[in-house]
């Protein structure tokens, strides 16, 4: 099943990728030949096979709700490309 | 004394005949003068490299010492590393310095290891041929036109050329088993959850697994005594008993039932690479295994079901890439849609951006149970194909890989190409099993893999085989001659 043109920019889109105008024929091109040979998975037969969520059939543990982290924000800022008075800077949000 | 494995330099370090600081220097100084021919390392650490070993020798000297105390090492780059750049082979990580260590980086350095650098990857291990990192590809010691593997390809060429005694990679769909198999050394998977994931950058959560890469079996059952273990940080990691896995090195392989699935001989299989494999099974039959054939019947949907949760699962993982609080941000964006596309766009590489754009569709409304429910069913088909297996057999034994290490440039191309060099390792992810690739021979001047994939658990009796097998054959003291001997 081939993609669409439309359909690639729009899968960049959900993803906020930024793909530019020549990079697409050839995302167009990889991802149908993707997904066409994952369509293979369509020769199995599944109809009574629950859906395998986890390797090892676990339950999820629950912790007590408590802090145990302490306070690193000015170590962790370090790694931002903007901050200012303790805040992460982005482009304006609001109008 | 850089051919020596864990377990002899541990001696060697007990015994006094070297110290720790003597190790490491003569490893830095192999790193220096070799490390650009293959471009194994994105970071070297030597400065801190050498205070740990000065550490490990006051620990030596103070008779307090562990079995890898003042060991060199080098950690797959997807290792969170304090105050050290953490890149995951990535544009979009690199100016990333780890605000913590990873747990399984913890546990080694708890247990003496020193850090000599951080090795190359595939981006996000995102990759079977360490070609899509953005610090360029890793070539292989024994020939330098042919790829090491990937995804943990710095890693596997390092222990390889003898760079290091050993090095940590991860395995999601093959990582470490496909690398060591190309590059002739001996690489384990453990069970998924037998190492906590904290400060592992995440690819595929229900996939992804830390292990080791080594010379020998001896050496991997070293590491993983070491570093398995429960870790509240991680919640999928297990809290099982971790035995010491070298105690059980020697046992007897008498009566041991070994199944070949006969899926993974199939027209694929390189003839050359199927013979070494078949002169394996011989050496099992002779350490007094019985060897029998066992269908593994969906084994062969393996590859498209990873295609489908992997890249799913990396959709989500790598949303957290956003250019606002770490990693790269793309200069002057106009508004926040702006940044978040370009950051993303220009951060991250092909593939990588080929797996989330795969992701988002497999997740997309109207798409979601044809693709993504669909695969997790298989999954559990192909699981219960090994549970099936487990039941007549103790271990299984294949091959690692179709063919020997491939030539740089060759299969990048096509990823559909490139997906299918995992056809035997991924089964053992999707099921959450453990799996080792050890040498078996040689073709043409390459190594060849031979895979054994264990129980849920049964990494000792994994290792025990293996080591074994290493006892009575020489493959994995085969090393990359000329510059790197």
């Amino acid at each position: 099943m081939a993609l669409t043109r439309h359909e690639v920019e729009n899968i960049a889109h959900l993803a906020r990728l930024r793909i530019s105008a020549d990079e697409v024929p050839g995302y167009v091109e990889s991802l149908s030949r993707i997904i066409d040979f994952v369509a293979q998975l369509d020769d199995a037969e599944t109809d009574k096979v629950e859906p395998m969520a986890h390797p090892l059939h676990m339950t999820q543990p629950l912790r007590v709700d408590a802090v145990t982290e302490e306070n690193q924000r000015e170590l962790f800022q370090t790694n931002a490309s903007r901050t200012e008075r303790g805040l992460y800077l982005v482009p304006k949000v609001i109008e | 004394m850089h051919t020596r494995t864990l377990a002899e330099l541990s001696a060697a370090l007990h015994a006094r005949e070297v110290s720790s600081v003597e190790l490491t220097r003569h490893f830095l100084a192999r790193i220096d003068a070799l490390a650009d021919k293959l471009n194994a390392f994105v970071t070297v650490t030597a400065d801190a490299a050498l205070a740990q070993a000065e550490a490990a020798d006051a620990v030596l000297g103070a008779g307090e010492a562990g079995p890898l105390t003042g060991i060199p090492l080098v950690h797959k780059d997807i290792f969170c590393t304090r105050g050290v750049r953490t890149s995951c082979g990535s544009r979009m990580l690199d100016n990333f310095v780890a605000p913590y260590d990873a747990f399984a980086v913890e546990r080694l350095a708890e247990a003496g290891m020193v850090t000599l650098a951080k090795a190359n990857m595939d981006e996000f291990a995102m990759g079977s041929s360490n070609e899509t990192s953005w610090y360029g590809p890793v070539r292989n010691p024994w020939d330098l036109d042919k790829v090491p593997g990937g995804s943990s390809g710095g890693s596997a060429a390092a222990v390889a050329a003898r760079l290091a005694p050993a090095a940590t990679g991860t395995d999601t769909g093959g990582s470490i088993r496909q690398p060591a198999a190309l590059t002739g050394i001996t690489g384990l998977k453990p069970t998924y959850g037998r190492i906590s994931r904290f400060g592992m950058i995440a690819f595929a959560s229900s996939l992804d697994q830390a292990g080791t890469l080594t010379q020998t079996a001896e050496d991997a059952a070293l590491m993983l005594t070491a570093m398995a273990g429960h870790d509240p940080r991680d919640s999928t990691s297990v809290d099982e008993p971790v035995p010491d896995y070298r105690a059980t090195l020697g046992d007897d392989l008498e009566g041991l039932r070994v199944g070949v699935p006969r899926e993974f001989f199939d027209e694929g299989l390189d003839a050359a690479n199927a013979a070494a494999v078949q002169a394996a099974l011989d050496e099992f039959r002779k350490l007094g295994a019985t060897v029998e054939d066992v269908s593994l019947p969906n084994v062969g949907l393996s590859v498209p079901a990873y295609y489908v949760v992997a890249p799913a699962e990396c959709s989500s993982n790598l949303s957290r890439y956003d250019g606002v609080r770490f990693g790269y941000r793309a200069e002057d964006p106009v508004d926040l849609e702006d940044m978040y596309k370009r950051s993303r766009g220009e951060g991250f590489g092909a593939e990588v951006k080929r797996r989330i754009m795969t992701g988002a569709y497999v997740l997309s409304a109207g798409y979601y149970d044809a693709y993504y429910l669909k695969a997790q069913r298989v999954r559990q088909l192909i699981a219960e194909d090994f549970r099936q297996a487990f039941a007549s057999v103790d271990l299984l034994l294949g091959p690692t890989t179709p063919t020997p290490a491939f030539a740089l440039g060759a299969k990048t191309d096509d990823p559909v190409t490139m997906y299918l060099n995992d056809i035997y390792t991924i089964g053992v992810n999707l099921a959450g099993l453990p799996g080792m690739s050890v040498p078996c021979g040689m073709v043409d001047g390459l190594p060849v893999g031979l895979q054994l994939i264990g129980r849920h658990f049964d990494e000792a009796g994994l290792l025990n085989a293996a080591h074994r097998y290493q006892q009575v054959t020489d493959w994995h003291r085969l090393a990359p001659g000329g510059e790197f001997a």
